[in-house]
């Protein structure tokens, strides 16, 4: 096909690349989905990896002078002992040093055996927290998009086959829709939960929890996408196509719900900053993913209880995580709105 | 208008049996169903578990069970909490009241407070007043609510000025009249206005959008034209019409504040609806789990039909019944 001009999609996206804070957090994002890609290079150790005598480790500080001369990068040794009060503390041993290697055994740094890096301190577990947070971010990063792209294609589907057909269909499908839309989304959630088996492995708890996502979002993206088509069934080229005889679902397939995918871009930005909220909510009360696997949720589970907290303040990092991701999304979200918003308007005239 | 809200609720009533057979049936697809603990449990005797089978007629189809949950529940037998071990209806009266309040008076600062600062940041608009508010409420949109009720009880903890969750001090029973209600007022601080926060943040830009958009519109520039002073134009021109859009929105912020609450509740140790659901959940309470979900349905329609209402009062060219839509 010919095109003598731009189209709409293309116009919006020209618009959204002058946001200037839209570009930043989508450069933010890309950055988060690299590093949780990428996180059996970047995290010196596995997610399960566990020293029960590290229990609370406060984060190590890489040390550059040894006795007032530069030397390459290492980590002196701590041992536990304990403070007047009782409480854990972990002193320097002077005598101990573990220099840090880079790019060794396919990791980014790490140091040698015995020792250990905790670049953010680390869990109840002695487990190292910055590795925990790339590879839980996998999980939260991934969950998101996952459950939308699930929500977005019943929304579709659903939506766009009531609004087109309208009558008897988008009655019995909106009733459908209001269902779920009538019971709150996290008691929703907890209700699909609790008809999950426990015995689950986590391949089932992450696909569960997708599932459970998708299920709560889907209504109200059906609905959105609903009141497009059924604006966009009366304009000339559906008629059309209508007179050109046409099938329905073919109609519905290339001329109805393209237009509206664009349209949803902002709704769908949302959408997977709410899931990855939901996500952390029903993991951090410990219905989500299961322990040894983390994600920004469970691992933030630790941190409900105010004592943790208190004497390891570190534990809190991953809430900073999920609140950078859905910020970015929010952000990205809004300024795809502003960018569809003139045709918006004009597609409502 | 009583003819509408008649409508409503008929409908209502029926997804309400749609969304609680929806439940019912989730629940018992579970394998480890609750009754074969309950038959375990030597703390319950042969006769109570024999009486709940007839009560609940376990031993018969699905949707014979269905019905029979219903009729009870119309008769005021809601079911049994086999993790309580008291009737759902003794917990949930309590909990149902707690969860009310804590949503109702951060209903209260979200609109007190979100309405206001959507006026002030749309009058002042892209100046330093408006960015800052706008920053502000992309921060608060962001951030998880159990996540910040953290971060406030922990700061609460080193200063030591607010109570750190629950509802009561220990002494509560011990209180005058004034003294428990200053207790609670108290307690609700912390979860009450986290609660509010990011409901707030979004009600701000949904109300600064509003004020913009009627702002733009010709009879706000034809009541500047006949000479009305500025504070008669915003506030009895603008303001109304700029506000009906949100009292449906009011619906749906009762579903939002509902959830949100329940983590919030769960972190601060509030002895609400969320909670208990999700004791319920981890136990596998059938009937509790049941019973609060549909409870969280009908609370939410309330909320949707008040609104209905409210909007008929609000705009008076909104006339249910007569087909002008």
């Amino acid at each position: 096909m010919e095109k003598n001009h731009y189209s709409r999609t293309h116009l919006a996206f020209a618009s959204f690349r002058r946001n200037r804070l839209g570009l930043f957090c989508l450069w933010a994002l890309v950055i988060l989905y690299g590093l949780a890609i990428f996180a059996d290079f970047i995290a010196p150790y596995s997610y399960k990896d566990e020293d029960r005598d590290f229990s609370y480790c406060p984060p190590t500080a890489v040390e550059f002078l040894d006795h007032g001369h530069w030397v390459r990068p290492f980590v002196y040794h701590r041992t536990l002992t304990f403070d007047a009060m009782h409480r854990r503390v972990y002193v320097k041993d002077l005598t101990q040093k573990y220099p840090l290697h880079f790019l060794k055994e396919g990791r980014l740094f790490t140091v040698d055996a015995p020792g250990r890096f905790y670049l953010w301190g680390a869990d109840a577990r002695g487990r190292d927290l910055f590795s925990r947070i790339w590879y839980g971010a996998r999980i939260s990063l991934s969950i998101g998009l996952l459950g939308v792209a699930i929500s977005f294609i019943l929304g579709l589907l659903i939506g766009g086959i009531a609004g087109y057909y309208g009558g008897w269909v988008d009655s019995i499908l909106m009733r459908l829709c209001e269902m779920f839309m009538m019971i709150p989304g996290f008691y929703l959630m907890l209700a699909l939960r609790a008809a999950v088996p426990e015995n689950f492995n986590s391949v089932q708890v992450y696909v569960s929890v997708v599932v459970i996502l998708a299920l709560i979002g889907w209504a109200s993206l059906a609905r959105i996408i609903r009141g497009m088509a059924l604006s966009l069934r009366e304009r000339d080229f559906v008629l059309a196509a209508k007179v050109l005889g046409v099938p329905d679902i073919v109609i519905i397939f290339k001329h109805i719900l393209p237009q509206t995918i664009s349209f949803s871009c902002a709704t769908l930005m949302l959408t997977v900053s709410s899931y990855i909220l939901a996500e952390a909510g029903l993991s951090v009360v410990g219905l989500g993913i299961q322990d040894p696997v983390p994600s920004w949720g469970n691992l933030l589970s630790d941190a409900m209880g105010i004592v943790p907290v208190i004497f390891a303040p570190w534990i809190l990092l991953p809430g900073l995580f999920i609140f950078i991701a859905v910020m970015c999304f929010n952000v990205i979200g809004d300024a795809l709105r502003d960018a569809f918003d003139p045709m918006f308007r004009e597609a409502k005239q | 208008m009583i003819k509408h809200v008649a409508q409503r609720l008929c409908s209502t009533i029926l997804l309400l049996l749609a969304v609680s057979f929806f439940t019912f049936w989730l629940m018992h697809a579970t394998p480890g169903n609750f009754f074969d603990s309950l038959r375990l449990n030597p703390q319950i005797s042969q006769e109570t578990v024999a009486r709940y089978e007839k009560l609940y007629h376990l031993n018969d189809p699905l949707l014979v069970q269905y019905t029979h949950w219903i009729i009870n529940i119309l008769h005021g037998e809601w079911g049994y909490s086999f993790y309580y071990n008291v009737p759902v209806t003794h917990v949930l009266g309590s909990r149902l009241c707690n969860t009310f309040i804590l949503s109702f008076t951060s209903l209260l600062l979200t609109w007190g407070a979100g309405i206001p600062l959507g006026i002030w940041a749309a009058l002042r608009r892209n100046q330093w007043v408006d960015r800052i508010l706008s920053v502000f409420s992309f921060a608060a949109f962001s951030t998880p609510g159990f996540f910040l009720a953290v971060l406030v009880l922990y700061a609460a903890s080193r200063w030591g000025v607010l109570p750190l969750g629950g509802m009561h001090s220990p002494d509560y029973d011990d209180m005058s009249l004034v003294g428990k209600i200053r207790d609670t007022a108290l307690h609700l601080v912390i979860p009450a206005s986290v609660l509010s926060l990011s409901a707030m943040a979004s009600l701000q830009r949904i109300m600064r959008g509003n004020m913009l958009g009627v702002l733009r519109q010709q009879y706000i520039l034809a009541a500047r034209a006949k000479g009305l002073p500025e504070r008669v134009v915003i506030y009895r021109h603008a303001l109304r019409n700029a506000f009906n859009p949100l009292v449906t929105l009011l619906g749906y912020e009762f579903a939002a504040l509902l959830s949100g609450a329940a983590l919030i509740e769960i972190v601060c140790s509030w002895p609400g609806l969320g909670s208990l659901l999700l004791t319920a959940v981890r136990a596998k309470d059938v009937y509790l789990v049941m019973s609060t979900t549909v409870l969280a349905g009908v609370l939410l329609i309330i909320g949707n039909v008040l609104a209905d209402i409210l909007l008929t009062w609000v705009d008076p060219r909104i006339r249910y019944g007569k087909k002008s839509l």
